[in-house]
């Protein structure tokens, strides 16, 4: 008899939280269900993608709007503080632009980001002293680009390692994954 | 008395007509030339050690695409004939001026200098 009544309690148990956890699914529909996935599988990978439409305007009209996510927060406010001379360009804002900027990169710099390769590029700088200025001055940029021949490099289509989306296919999105990537030229990359 | 006035008017009518803007490239109600425009357009500065113009990236012709002369992002065309949105935001035109002035030449533009290139721009 004890039996059975503890049966009973458990598969009463159960029911209840099936029929819960079916209730918790139930408030998410399709959509909200795969941006949750897509967001999960970039946080994985990837950086934050852009989203800040004045950085896109501002810093995407002469090239790839860089995600924030791939700096520490004082390599951006070293970026910020010499944009009269913007790696041999004049790349001046006016204060209100500069200053909305500034809230945007040090809101989503690397060490501020929980995403996989902004975690990464932290860990890479851990030993160094002063951070680069250049996204592919970090030591994690140099070793996951360390088997690019200078032949690919230095193809008309790709130019520099600068060019993001040159190769990574998906790069607006923040996404970088290795099989994701498509040389303009080349096809296909596998080392 | 009625005769003379409108021989006046008259007068005045044919010394302001827009004849005489055409007879050269100046505009005569702005005083901003686009062909001193289309000059500084292709002029070639030496500020580094590389000599640039602003034909360098938007080409000779600005009615065609243009490309970033380092990181070689592509420019749609500044002629406003080929391109609506170009110069339609007063605060966008000044950005560039003062960026792409002082990258080209070495220094900000004159309010003349900008005058006599978007001349030339709104006219090809």
């Amino acid at each position: 008899m004890k039996t059975l009544l503890f049966s009973t309690a458990a598969f009463t148990l159960l029911c209840t939280l099936f029929v819960g956890i079916q209730g918790a699914w139930s408030d998410d529909d399709d959509h909200e269900w795969s941006e949750k996935m897509t967001s999960m599988k970039n946080k994985s990978t990837g950086v934050a993608p852009v989203t800040d439409p004045a950085y896109l305007e501002e810093c995407g009209s002469c090239h790839f709007a860089y995600p924030p996510g791939l700096l520490p927060s004082i390599s951006w406010q070293g970026i910020m503080n010499g944009l009269a001379d913007h790696f041999g360009d004049n790349a001046e804002l006016d204060d209100q632009t500069a200053e909305r900027l500034n809230k945007y990169l040090e809101a989503n710099a690397a060490d501020k980001s929980e995403y996989r390769r902004s975690r990464a590029i932290m860990n890479s700088l851990r030993h160094t002293s002063t951070a680069p200025l250049r996204i592919t001055g970090t030591p994690y940029f140099k070793h996951e680009h360390r088997e690019i021949p200078k032949r690919i490099i230095e193809l008309p289509e790709v130019g520099s390692l600068s060019q993001c989306n040159a190769c990574h296919r998906y790069a607006e999105n923040g996404s970088f994954s290795e099989n994701e990537i498509w040389i303009k030229g080349v096809g296909q990359w596998d080392d | 008395m009625m005769k003379s006035q409108i021989t006046l008017l008259a007068t005045i009518i044919i010394v302001s007509s827009p004849v005489v803007a055409f007879s050269n490239t100046e505009n005569d109600q702005t005083g901003f030339s686009a062909q001193r425009g289309k000059e500084i357009w292709n002029e070639q500065f030496s500020t580094s050690s590389q000599s640039r113009s602003c034909a360098t990236c938007h080409t000779d012709d600005p009615r065609k695409p243009g490309k970033h002369a380092s990181t070689g992002k592509p420019i749609k065309p500044m002629a406003p004939s080929i391109n609506a949105n170009r110069l339609t935001d007063q605060r966008k035109i000044e950005k560039w001026f003062k960026r792409n002035c002082k990258w080209t030449i070495g220094r900000e533009c004159t309010d003349q200098e900008k005058g006599n290139v978007l001349e030339f721009l709104k006219n090809i």
